[in-house]
């Protein structure tokens, strides 16, 4: 009888530790896996300095270290993007095909999912025509360009915990810089073309994103007079009991038109237009120099819904599972929702879209700086 | 400050000329002054072939007039050539060629729809009208074999009767349109974006739409109500109810909001003209085996999904026509083109030229 009284509160006792070792692992793990990323630049950063320190370099050495960390940061993003532009451009393509009631790429690989790997292959080997009259130097030079301000700007992204390559304090301020220079490459691929669609389109890009800058600094505004600070990890902490989605949602809205526009997609594609200019500003661009146009377009497109989502969307926070799972899941809603967006509206007219930028969100945007303004100073002088 | 005007050229190659048509555009910035046509690349002279053919022969030369809407050509044509003749044609072969006529508008104005709303931006919109359209192409694929030409209609009545199966088949699609049509207009109708890019847009007065000629929804589009089917009505549509829809501005708008309730109304002719359908031959049992009509000319006029389509043939006795001139509906309406851009963006004018929906193989001949 004892005995099995003894048998049983043993088993019960082994069981309950059981359960609580197999949380603290689950812990465990959890937490590695959260760390991941920062585990293997440590270990990185932790070889570089053994080989410095064995080689006997000193001061000089350390510095090679941090060059050596910040091309190791520049491979990790340029890892996200390349692997990101890989999937979007199958992903659209997808997304597209069910709006439209079609399958969408099914032939190569299963679901279609080798089909970035034909179209890679395919704009390699296009013959590369540059136009004569076209201004050489600078043609050769925008797709170039248009790759750079989108990886500059990714150095400010926090992807998880302690996960930003470069935590400036004035994080947001820097991305704003950064991105808009990304209006030069359409300004000069246009002109250099010596094709007037391509004018066209370079005109009405430089239009369309300088207009639509302002809206987005504006909305962007709100959030930092909440958070106070301009630093990127600082403004995902501030979220960590209430998404700024919820606090800012004018601005949100206003973000996330204002983006639309910058990344010149329908309905504000104007710049590229394909039933008006047959494609723009990448007229005469063929093969690897449209592909980077591309490539830099959906790497926009990451970068976008990556900044809406630390700024918005409570950035890394979740429960449980690590925080670039996190921040990875709310970037893809995000662009899965432009991507939504572009199937369904029309394109709006270029008179249009300026008016929409000065007239409608400018002030709305202004209007909302105003009373984030009365509400941070109530929060603060009345103790909310 | 001292501006130049440009001159962009539109050329044969363009993704939303609707063929091979080139618009020589003169631009002040964006806005256009002026803009010159230049026709002619699809040209095959069918006018001249018509001469050396006979006039059973050129019967599948008028499915490749407007290859969208080819029953519709052909009953144009047999209709004048059966009222040069003075044959009478059997009353199912007359009821199943009103149901063909108006199961080609809606394809038709099922292409002339979603080729505007894509080329206004929303690519997918052009998806969905070519699945219903599919539907219409089963319809006539199982009865003649063919999906784009059919060359169906003869000289006297139908090349032959309504397969098993069809009536059923029609039903069933008659009710799906229906929902089709409503799901159009709570996708792109009511659309911010799409009424901001279409009303007001390209406004074509009814004067100038009388004076150019137009015809067909372009016409209805600016008020004036006419309609051949009920102004000269031929074959029975004077025994079928329905409206003929027309627009108050002529704008954009208007012109796709008149061909989106055409289709609508099409069904309700089909609807009749199934209800209504007897028994009988296809085909009149006084067609001789030779075409000859008599020495004459005839003229003769339908309303075809682009508008009016007239066949002009003058006969000197033999088996070939001496001369068929045809009067192509899109060529006529292209000519307004050229007023009705002056002054609009260049988003405006293809809006404008879309709206317009011609077909380059009608407007070349």
């Amino acid at each position: 009888m004892s005995f099995i009284t003894n048998a049983w509160n043993f088993c019960w006792d082994l069981g309950v530790r059981l359960f609580w070792w197999g949380l603290d692992l689950v812990k465990f793990l959890l937490d590695f896996a959260d760390n991941i990323f920062l585990f293997v630049a440590g270990t990185v950063r932790f070889v570089l300095n053994w080989a410095v320190t064995w080689l006997g370099m000193g001061e000089f050495g350390n510095v090679l270290v941090e060059i050596a960390m910040v091309v190791v940061y520049l491979a990790g993003i340029l890892g996200v993007i390349m692997v990101s532009a890989v999937v979007l451009i199958l992903a659209e393509r997808k997304i597209a095909g069910f709006i439209q009631l079609r399958p969408g790429p099914n032939r190569v690989g299963p679901w279609g999912m080798l089909q970035t790997v034909a179209d890679v292959l395919k704009l390699l080997s296009k013959e590369d025509i540059i136009p004569r009259g076209a201004d050489r130097f600078i043609f050769r030079l925008a797709p170039v360009l248009i790759l750079v301000p989108t990886i500059l700007a990714f150095a400010v992204v926090p992807f998880g915990r302690g996960m930003i390559a470069a935590d400036l304090n004035i994080g947001i301020f820097y991305l704003v810089a950064v991105t808009s220079l990304a209006t030069i490459p359409f300004l000069i691929g246009g002109w250099s073309s010596n094709n007037k669609y391509s004018l066209l389109g370079g005109m009405r890009a430089v239009a369309q994103m300088v207009s639509y800058e302002v809206p987005m600094v504006f909305s962007l505004l709100g959030v930092v007079m909440i958070v106070g600070s301009l630093q990127m990890s600082a403004i995902v902490e501030a979220q960590s009991r209430v998404w700024f989605v919820f606090l800012q949602p004018l601005a949100f809205l206003i973000y996330i038109i204002a983006a639309t526009a910058e990344l010149n997609r329908v309905p504000f594609d104007i710049p590229e237009g394909e039933s008006e200019l047959v494609a723009g500003v990448y007229t005469e661009y063929t093969g690897m120099k449209w592909a980077l146009f591309f490539l830099a377009e959906y790497g926009n497109l990451v970068l976008v819904s990556a900044v809406a989502t630390t700024l918005f969307l409570g950035g890394w926070h979740g429960p449980l599972l690590p925080g670039w799972f996190w921040f990875a899941a709310k970037t893809s809603v995000l662009i899965f929702f432009f991507m939504w967006i572009r199937w369904t509206f029309p394109r709006v007219r270029v008179d249009q879209l300026m008016n929409l930028g000065w007239k409608c969100l400018v002030p709305l945007s202004l209007a909302n700086i105003f009373v984030t303004g009365i509400g941070v100073y109530l929060y603060k002088s009345l103790g909310w | 400050m001292n501006t130049q005007e440009i001159t962009l050229n539109m050329g044969p190659q363009h993704p939303s000329t609707h063929g091979v048509f080139r618009l020589i555009l003169k631009l002040d910035g964006e806005v256009a002054t002026g803009g010159t046509s230049v026709i002619g690349y699809l040209h095959r002279g069918l006018e001249k072939l018509a001469e050396s053919r006979t006039y059973p022969q050129f019967i599948p030369y008028t499915d490749r007039l407007d290859y969208l809407a080819s029953m519709s050509n052909n009953l144009a044509y047999v209709q004048a050539v059966e009222k040069l003749m003075g044959i009478e044609v059997p009353e199912r072969a007359e009821y199943i060629r009103v149901i063909f006529a108006e199961l080609q508008r809606i394809a038709s104005h099922m292409i002339g729809v979603g080729t505007f709303v894509m080329d206004l931006g929303a690519v997918t919109a052009v998806f969905y009208p070519f699945i219903h359209r599919e539907k219409v192409i089963d319809l006539f694929s199982m009865t003649c074999g063919g999906r784009l030409t059919y060359n169906y209609m003869r000289i006297g009545g139908v090349s032959h009767d309504l397969p098993w199966g069809f009536v059923p088949r029609l039903y069933y699609f008659l009710d799906y349109m229906r929902t089709a049509i409503d799901e159009y207009h709570q996708l792109v109708t009511g659309n911010e974006i799409f009424l901001s890019r279409t009303k007001g847009v390209g406004i074509i007065t009814p004067e100038d739409a009388r004076s150019y000629g137009l015809s067909g929804p372009n016409l209805r589009g600016s008020g004036v109500r006419y309609d051949v089917r009920r102004a000269f009505p031929y074959g029975i549509y004077d025994r079928f109810e329905f409206n003929v829809p027309w627009g108050e501005t002529g704008d954009c708008f208007d012109r796709y909001m008149v061909r989106v309730q055409e289709m609508e109304e099409s069904v309700r002719i089909i609807e009749q003209a199934v209800r209504d359908m007897p028994e009988g031959p296809v085909m009149a049992a006084n067609v001789p085996k030779v075409i000859k009509p008599p020495a004459g000319e005839v003229y003769h006029s339908t309303e075809n999904p682009k508008g009016e389509l007239g066949f002009y043939i003058v006969s000197d006795g033999s088996t070939k026509p001496y001369r068929i001139h045809i009067r192509r509906p899109s060529f006529v309406n292209l000519a307004v083109l050229d007023k009705a851009i002056i002054g609009w963006k260049v988003a405006d004018v293809i809006a404008i030229l879309t709206s317009l929906d011609f077909v380059l193989g009608e407007v070349d001949g």
